[in-house]
């Protein structure tokens, strides 16, 4: 069993510092930040090292940090982005870790345009719909993965719906939104 | 000089019969709710299956986001509907464990015996409802009898028999009640008069001692069946590399031999409810196996379930044991307006068919910034392609079944 903060160190230590880009190891679930271009070669190294073995990927999701509502606006610390959350988990080990990938809200600030992370599809099979359910609620695109579709909204359903921005559709083929 | 029978290519053109897109849902019910697999079959060969999901989306997590997480239970009732106190537990205890708050060890002991009632709600409705897929309606008759008494005993204690919103953050709603009329099946089952008044707990142990013997009926009825082992053992075999890369949990998991349960291995928060308690956890494979089963395959996983319903009669019995003496008050407050830290936790807790997990953002008001519910039943559903390609067109339920889905947990 290994601490978040050893497997920081080990992480900072391999892929120095343009890999691992942050930490809040004193959160209740201590995470670390890893830029997008190192999440593949990070995840692909925490499960097959000894010391770590993570062999279940637990949760993939997006977090979209905006805060629309003006009031709330003032206290709220994060700057808008989007996040991919990962939770791992080693049978082996019994120890636990997350990481998180920062992305922009929209790719080269063109509204619409959503950004996109690689995916660890190759990793672990189980970020195959995590990643496709991020896709769709989120707006999350994931390049490297094998079928991008959405899984839970329908094929031809505009928008992602978890983004905080998100505007319910007034009509879908004839039925009447709010 | 070869005959022309022996030309592979006239073979081949002699047996080769045309594929065909066959949708199985999404109302079918061996899919267990609105799944629709569409399989491309040749002849009784399935060559590929795609899910597709999202007919019971019910945009959990955006309602999740506007409102406070005590007022988000009643929805987790609504994910996996059979095993809707597990639901309530999960979200319960992620809170707690991001507002830091402790529950008494009353509420905890109250937390198992629910809990655990509810899981053998749910393997009953997986046995009986694996039955009627494999094409034999007596077990699910059976299985609905006890649950049906199962489902009394949470109507008093929650007044809701399905949906019942009873664990909640900071304890439960109300205490065990002291006094109660015997479940009218149970009354029956067991030949008293309807009116016979017990004490929760009393009825409780009751139905233990009558269900306990009828576990062996099932396995004569079921398990040991031939035609029932001739479907399931062999088939659907999954390795435990794979049920690892998959994320499948729960018992899809310790059936394909991995010794993983979150109320032994999971985070403290959670496993300090099972602190003190005696009880086993089943891993497949099994000494009572019959010779043609092979570890990971439905037979496994179907038993890893019965296997569990006999622990949980174990957990439920030690927990009876310690109501009376357990202290502290079965809820304590847990307001509305609680304000959530700005930080976030991640917490699982091993519901019946897996590993049910709730990601928790705080902002610093009441309602949760993020509010994600992980599904278990939707990482051991996307195994369905890889486990039955290739298999005939009958055995699809039966590998499907074995996994045991429930489609509001997946689609929430």
């Amino acid at each position: 069993m290994r601490g978040a903060n050893e497997i920081h160190e080990v992480l900072l230590q391999t892929f120095g510092s343009e890999a691992v880009t942050g930490a809040n190891l004193e959160a209740i679930d201590p995470w670390i930040e890893v830029a997008p271009g190192s999440i593949v070669e990070v995840c692909t190294f925490l499960r097959d090292d000894e010391r770590f073995l993570f062999d279940h990927l637990n949760n993939l999701c997006g977090a979209d940090y905006l805060q629309p509502d003006p009031k709330k606006a003032k206290k709220f610390e994060h700057k808008p982005h989007v996040e991919v959350v990962y939770h791992l988990t080693s049978y082996t080990h019994k120890h636990r870790i997350t990481l998180k990938v920062m992305l922009p809200r929209w790719a080269d600030d063109i509204e619409g345009e959503i950004p996109a992370c690689p995916s660890v599809t190759k990793v672990w099979a189980a970020a195959d719909w995590h990643e496709r359910e991020a896709y769709d609620l989120v707006g999350i695109k994931f390049f490297g993965h094998p079928n991008l579709r959405r899984i839970l909204c329908p094929e031809d359903w505009e928008g992602h719906p978890l983004r905080k921005d998100y505007e319910f559709p007034l009509e879908y083929h004839g039925i009447r939104g709010k | 000089m070869t005959t022309e029978l022996q030309d592979p290519r006239i073979v081949e053109y002699d047996v080769r019969t045309d594929e065909m897109l066959v949708n199985m849902g999404p109302q079918h019910p061996s899919t267990h709710g609105v799944l629709r697999l569409l399989l491309r079959t040749d002849g009784e060969i399935v060559h590929e299956i795609t899910p597709h999901l999202g007919y019971l989306h019910r945009c959990a997590e955006k309602i999740g986001e506007n409102l406070a997480t005590p007022q988000w239970i009643p929805y987790t009732d609504r994910m996996d509907y059979l095993a809707g106190m597990n639901m309530n537990l999960g979200l319960s205890l992620a809170v707690e464990k991001l507002v830091g708050q402790e529950v008494s060890d009353k509420a905890r002991v109250i937390r198992v015996i629910i809990g655990e009632l509810g899981r053998i709600a749910s393997h009953l409705v997986g046995m009986g409802a694996y039955g009627l897929d494999l094409g034999t309606f007596s077990p699910f008759l059976w299985a609905f009898r006890e649950r049906e008494i199962i489902l009394d005993l949470f109507e008093e204690v929650c007044g809701a028999r399905l949906t019942y919103s009873y664990i909640t953050p900071g304890g439960v709603t109300h205490d065990l009640p002291a006094s109660i009329h015997l479940p009218p099946g149970l009354a029956s089952l067991t030949g008293q008069p309807a009116d016979t008044t017990v004490s929760w707990t009393d009825a409780l142990l009751q139905f233990l001692n009558w269900l306990e013997p009828r576990i062996t009926e099932y396995h004569t009825l079921l398990t040991r069946n031939q035609i029932f082992i001739k479907r399931t053992a062999g088939l659907g075999v999954m390795s435990a590399e794979m049920a690892k890369s998959y994320g499948c949990t729960g018992p899809v998991l310790r059936g394909s031999g991995v010794d993983w349960d979150l109320r032994r291995d999971g985070e403290e928060i959670y496993t300090r409810m099972y602190e003190g308690y005696d009880f086993d956890v089943p891993v497949a494979p099994f000494d009572a196996a019959p010779p043609e089963a092979v570890l990971g395959d439905n037979w496994c996983r179907f038993f890893v379930r019965m296997m569990e319903v006999v622990q949980s009669i174990r957990l439920v019995r030690q927990a009876i044991d310690k109501y009376p003496t357990a202290e502290g008050a079965y809820r304590e407050g847990f307001k509305l307006a609680t304000k959530l830290p700005v930080d976030e936790c991640y917490l699982e807790t091993e519901c019946p068919r897996g590993q049910m997990g709730f990601y928790l953002v705080g902002d610093g008001s009441s309602e949760p910034f993020r509010a994600r519910a992980k599904s278990s039943c939707f990482c051991n559903l996307s195994v369905t392609a890889p486990l039955s390609e290739g298999f005939l067109l009958a055995d699809i339920p039966a590998i499907v079944g074995s996994l045991d889905v429930v489609m509001g947990e997946i689609d929430r």
